[in-house]
């Protein structure tokens, strides 16, 4: 009964088309939203890239001849050749080679990172935005006091303490991007909270638990995926971020803002080092922006410009 | 209007002692010994004990925080482990050095930003819109390190044009008098220094500035286009007022508000990725403060450090709030 009442907002849209017949056939919103997807060239492009990082990621040990360790001392900071695609590093490591491998480092530590953030995120921005009172305003001072630190910063702050190792850069980066889910969610939650099918299934008896988790979050499911998605990338990014300040991975691991740290004094000698691995961070972040940005038009069409 | 200052001021508080409690951990949390951390495999148990003493690492939490919160109070920041002299007195030179440099980037990101997104509303879908929203698009994706050795390598070793690092030349230096170093060179009446100094600025606030300046473009484009099809500017395009006149006066005035709040959460970033441009171009600030007390383990500098560029961060926020009511008086809190 209520279920029928709770279509995500955006099914607004659909309703003067539907009026009539209702109640045989209502079109999905997220059907619609991935129709309007794939549509969307840019998005397209977007989910392209990240597919092509993904394969070269997963099928690393066979793309390339070498590993990502190996020294070939005589070959030192080679140009891109046929043997080399994209050149050697100061320690004769092949390049392509330690990109692919790179890309899990860079994709599992967005994946995480964020999931991360959106349960704990999502957690306490439901406790705030349902509860209301004294413990929405305990919760909200510390998302205010998470978010009174430049990112970066306290990701630095973060690793500062726990020490510094990739493992330790993805709890930092997990940190920081709470307070944005967590916001998020408390705000979907609060305006949700007076709708009248949650006043319904309240008067009906339901607890909490089950209001929260099968008539609010599901109707907060959209503003959550697409952060989550442009999340990726910024994550990315502040991971790159932290292996570059030499606060992530370490030695030999090929993480792509190590590697350009450790590449850092060939610069002119052998320009290669620094440029394929940025350009990769480059596009992986574009690519999650391209999804981004195509799933808040298909999700939310009143952000459409 | 005044009753949002004071409110705004009050929560202020908590948000500042947060931060001095998130800082405090960075030395008191550290697992294990912290002084032993701090000094490193080769410390001997005399200095272990020293420090221990002097960061009052025996006595409880609540009491180590006291003493932490009451000497920051008297404005004491702590000794540098690794040049012994006080942080107030190392900080503030950085802290103009880096004021300079993310007041060039912002200036940089604000300038070409705004009028990019206003150019590429107004011609909606022309080449320009596209190439502008392309190079935004791809400007928001790229790491600001990478950007600033890119541009060093670049301009400033491949073609020479300008100087890859640091605020002046090194064989001639500046007698500082306000520390920022454009501001003395004017004052000291020398072109040439100010012309060098301009030069030293140029690359570090391009990289810096990139960011912020894809991120405005996007938001002043969305944002005008908006406001373009309100009723009122119906109206002003009706009375027969020429476009410039239209978008300048009337729209950018509307449009003006999301690309505020935008311009102070980028500040936010600015601050944190001066820590990374500054690290690239050798430029003396507080960026490179912190990274090099990261290197070396100097603590109380990192913790004094974050404290200081996030104090920064939550007054440029409180300003940019204060704006915001004062510009758009329709906002209530």
């Amino acid at each position: 009964m209520v279920k029928t009442e709770h279509k995500p907002e955006l099914s607004n849209e659909q309703e003067p088309l539907n009026q009539n017949d209702k109640q045989t056939k209502a079109i999905s919103p997220w059907k619609d939203a991935f129709k309007q997807l794939r549509r969307n060239r840019l998005a397209i492009t977007g989910f392209i890239i990240i597919f092509i990082f993904l394969m070269m990621g997963i099928l690393a040990p066979f793309l390339t001849d070498f590993t990502y360790k190996e020294q070939m001392l005589t070959d030192r900071l080679t140009p891109p050749n046929s043997q080399y695609w994209l050149g050697t590093d100061d320690l004769g490591r092949d390049i392509f080679t330690r990109i692919a491998y790179g890309a899990r480092i860079s994709l599992a530590v967005g994946f995480f990172a964020i999931v991360g953030a959106l349960v704990f995120g999502s957690l306490l921005g439901i406790i705030a935005g349902y509860f209301g009172k004294w413990v929405d305003m305990l919760i909200s001072r510390i998302f205010d006091i998470l978010l009174a630190f430049p990112s970066i910063l306290l990701a630095i702050a973060v690793v500062a303490i726990l020490g510094s190792s990739l493992q330790n850069a993805l709890i930092a980066i997990s940190i920081i991007n709470i307070p944005i889910f967590g916001r998020l969610v408390r705000s979907k939650v609060i305006s949700l909270r007076e709708e009248e099918y949650i006043l319904a299934a309240k008067a009906q008896g339901l607890k909490h638990g089950r209001i929260i988790f099968h008539h609010i979050l599901p109707n907060s499911l959209a503003p959550i995926i697409v952060q989550a998605t442009l999340g990726f990338g910024t994550a990315i990014l502040e991971a790159a971020a932290l292996g570059f300040l030499g606060l992530g991975a370490s030695e030999p691991d090929p993480e792509w803002g190590k590697m350009l740290s450790d590449s850092q004094a060939y610069i002119q000698l052998a320009p290669w080092t620094l440029i394929f691995p940025g350009v990769s961070i480059m596009l992986v972040v574009l690519g999650f922006n391209l999804i981004g940005d195509g799933l808040r038009d298909a999700l939310d069409p009143r952000m459409k410009n | 209007m005044l009753s949002y200052t004071v409110r705004r001021l009050l929560i202020l508080i908590p948000v500042l002692l947060g931060m001095t409690i998130i800082t405090f951990s960075i030395v008191h949390l550290i697992p294990g010994n912290p002084a032993q951390v701090i000094l490193g495999e080769s410390a001997t148990d005399q200095q272990i004990q020293n420090l221990e003493e002097t960061m009052g690492i025996n006595e409880p939490y609540v009491k180590q925080y006291w003493i932490y919160l009451t000497d920051l109070l008297q404005g004491d920041l702590g000794t540098s482990l690794k040049t012994k002299s006080e942080v107030v007195s190392e900080i503030g030179p950085k802290l103009a050095a880096t004021a300079e440099l993310t007041f060039f980037a912002m200036l940089f990101a604000i300038i070409v930003g705004v009028n990019a997104g206003i150019v590429s509303a107004w011609k909606q879908n022309s080449w320009f819109d596209i190439l502008a929203m392309v190079v935004a698009l791809i400007g928001v994706s790229m790491p600001v390190f990478w950007l600033a050795l890119m541009e060093k390598w670049f301009f400033a070793q491949e073609l020479g044009w300008l100087p890859s690092g640091g605020r002046e030349s090194s064989r001639d230096p500046i007698e500082p008098i306000t520390h920022f170093f454009v501001i003395d060179s004017i004052l000291h009446g020398d072109m040439e220094r100010l012309v060098t100094t301009l030069k030293h600025l140029v690359l570090p606030s391009v990289a810096l500035g990139t960011i912020p300046m894809a991120i405005i473009a996007r938001m002043t484009r969305s944002s005008m286009l908006e406001v373009m099809k309100s009723d009122y500017i119906r109206t002003i395009r009706a009375k027969g007022s020429g476009q410039i006149i239209v978008i300048y006066k009337h729209a950018l005035r509307n449009a003006t508000i999301p690309v505020l709040t935008v311009i102070g959460l980028q500040t936010g970033v600015l601050l944190g990725g001066a820590i990374l441009t500054e690290t690239i171009f050798s430029w003396p600030g507080i960026g490179r403060y912190v990274y090099d007390a990261i290197t070396f383990r100097d603590y109380p500098v990192i913790q004094s450090g974050i404290l200081v560029i996030a104090f920064i961060f939550v007054m440029i926020n409180l300003i940019v709030d204060l704006l915001y009511a004062y510009i758009d008086p329709r906002i209530k809190y």
